[in-house]
């Protein structure tokens, strides 16, 4: 169900982020203060947008799971939450390297998107420690849909709180992304927003479609091995239960 | 709905009078942590953005434990399946809870205020009292709603200590961060300025927008 | 639905750091049951004398009377009630009965691990075993031993 298209997706992933790749090595220009280093900024800020995205994604997918009680959208929060938190070390470590790169320390609290999304990530980090310890895999889904409901209404004021507090005392082209970018460096970022998103839904869709045959796998196991199937232990994990509801059964 | 909340709210303030678990931890707490913080910072008193930022952080963490204590009568001694039979608004049970934290952080803050104007404190705080009340109030109503979520989402995971907190403090972090902005006129050691007009805000922004997520996401907590 | 049932498990469901009164004061609140009633049942089931004392004093058979109290309190259609008998010496089963017993005259489900007095009591009787029904008849079918042989 969620396999098709995938290669056809892989491909553009692949060619998009070559391209993205090759114009920053080849075409955008070397900043004027920062140098080489500063094209580190094309992965950092793709990432730290995708990232955020992915967060308000599972939020909203969140909502749709608790207005349907469908298990799939909570598969599929989880799933997003997940990647997001993964790209979200990638910001917090390239963020670092640059701002070490920059201004020589390995982290700046004066770089108010950054902070923010430290406190992003620290909130989002609790996401799956939270469905881990809960057992009941239907109050677990119900559980982490509520908290990544709060958690995505939190992202917008956390940036706004943030930014507010710091005043504007550092010319990062990351609050004016689009605006002041001269034309070059614009296509080459436009370019790896489009491979970073790429990159996510492909990667989204490839756990979606691995889970959800692992599921179809344990639903069919459990059909043949009738009502003696010892019941899945409770299981200490993370990821949504895997609760196909199988076919009615012909007893 | 306004019948449910009163009696909630009257059995939570009850329970709290009758046990007195609460309110006098955080307070101990509090009166403790700026003792520490004389010894951490070895010095004797602290004014302006110091001043703002030792009190809020402590208010925080003081606020923590009455944030993981909130739901552990219903969770222990059934309270939620009681409180469930009844033909009764879930949600005022949200709003019962909240208004018993804001109660207990205010209990808390007419011990805290006092304390710190006394130990650590270098300008007098009583200029200042009106203004900071006002931020006070403020803070206390977001502290008192994310708390309330953060706790009924915690109280029915295994390790409900820890992850209270682990989920309040970030979500928490734009409050301490405006409050203080806030109150850091308010305490300098030249006496107290004037705010600037957008810590307010936010802080009323971010109690808006929370008490109405709140309101939308609780009733799913109670399903059972 | 819900402030039509009345329910009576294994836990009590009440605050143990309140006393009898407290508690039910706060139920009847909840369900919008009038004073009167709480102070009613407080006498009928013997409690009225110590309604003011924390649970937590009290013994097992006197928050059982007191849960009793709680589960009538809003004069529910149906009692769910769970081995409703445990822990209540003689006089208390006298003082609850005609609250929860076969003359409150509400519809109840109860479970039981006695036979006799489940059988004596009951209309329809419901045998699981499992997780299946092995025993679904009126109770005039349904023979002691017959209950007894689930367990085996």
């Amino acid at each position: 169900m969620y396999g098709k298209g995938l290669r056809a997706l892989s491909l553009a992933t692949t060619v998009v982020l070559t391209g993205a790749f090759a114009l920053v090595f080849f075409y955008a220009p070397n900043d004027a203060d920062q140098g080489f280093i500063q094209k580190i900024f094309y992965v950092h800020v793709p990432m730290a947008i995708v990232a955020l995205c992915g967060f308000i994604a599972g939020g909203v997918m969140a909502i749709a799971h608790l207005r349907t009680r469908a298990q799939k959208w909570d598969m599929r929060s989880y799933v997003a939450i997940h990647l997001s938190l993964i790209l979200g070390v990638g910001v917090l470590v390239t963020g670092s390297i640059w701002a070490k790169a920059s201004w020589g320390h390995w982290w700046v609290w004066n770089e108010p998107t950054l902070v923010s999304f430290l406190i992003i990530f620290l909130l989002y980090a609790c996401y799956q420690p939270l469905r881990f310890s809960i057992e009941d895999p239907e109050r677990q889904a119900r559980y982490a849909s509520v908290f990544a409901i709060i958690a995505g209404a939190f992202v917008p004021l956390n940036f706004l709180a943030v930014r507010l507090a710091q005043a504007y005392t550092h010319p990062r082209v990351l609050g004016t992304t689009g605006g002041s970018l001269p034309g070059d460096m614009r296509l080459t970022f436009l370019v790896a927003l489009a491979g970073m998103v790429l990159l996510f839904v492909t990667l989204w869709k490839y756990e979606m479609t691995s889970k959800h045959a692992a599921m179809q796998l344990r639903a069919l196991r459990r059909k043949l091995a009738g009502d003696e199937a010892p019941v899945r232990a409770a299981g200490r994990s993370a990821a949504p239960a895997a609760t196909l509801h199988a076919r009615p059964d012909t007893h | 709905m306004r019948r449910t909340v009163a009696a909630l709210l009257r059995k939570d303030v009850l329970l709290e009078l009758r046990t007195k678990e609460t309110v006098p931890a955080m307070a101990l707490f509090a009166v403790t942590t700026f003792v520490v913080f004389h010894f951490g910072l070895n010095r004797g008193s602290v004014s302006g953005d110091l001043a703002a930022g030792v009190f809020w952080v402590t208010l925080l963490f003081a606020a923590m434990l009455g944030i993981n204590r909130l739901f552990v009568a219903e969770r222990e001694q059934g309270g939620f399946d009681a409180f469930l039979l009844a033909p009764a608004d879930r949600t005022a049970l949200l709003v019962a809870k909240t208004a018993a934290l804001f109660a207990f952080l205010s209990v808390l803050e007419l011990v805290a205020v006092p304390a710190f104007a006394l130990l650590l404190l270098q300008p007098s705080v009583w200029p200042a009292l009106p203004a900071l009340v006002g931020v006070l109030a403020l803070a206390n109503a977001g502290v008192a709603v994310v708390g309330t979520l953060a706790s009924a989402l915690a109280i029915q995971t295994r390790a409900r200590d820890l992850i209270a907190p682990l989920l309040a403090l970030p979500l928490l972090i734009p409050v301490v961060l405006a409050a203080a902005k806030a109150s850091t006129p308010l305490l300098l050691a030249a006496g107290p300025g004037t705010i600037a007009a957008r810590w307010p805000l936010i802080l009323g922004l971010y109690d808006l927008v929370f008490a109405l997520t709140a309101y939308a996401v609780f009733d799913f907590l109670l399903e059972d | 639905m819900r402030g039509r049932v009345g329910l009576l498990g294994h836990e009590p469901l009440l605050y143990r750091d309140l006393t009898g009164r407290e508690n039910l004061d706060y139920q009847a609140r909840l369900f919008g049951v009038d004073g009167a009633r709480v102070e009613e049942l407080l006498e009928r089931t013997g409690m009225a004398r110590r309604a003011d004392e924390p649970l937590r004093t009290l013994s097992r058979g006197m928050v059982q009377r007191l849960a009793v109290c709680r589960t009538v309190l809003h004069d529910p259609a149906l009692l769910l009630l769970d081995e409703p008998l445990a822990n209540l010496d003689p006089a208390a089963v006298e003082a609850v009965e005609p609250l929860i017993g076969r003359g409150a005259g509400r519809t109840r489900v109860v479970t039981s691990h006695d036979p006799g007095a489940g059988l004596r009591e009951a209309d329809l009787v419901l045998g699981l075993r499992g997780g299946r029904a092995v025993i679904a008849a009126g109770a005039q079918e349904v023979t002691e031993a017959d209950v007894r042989a689930l367990y085996r």
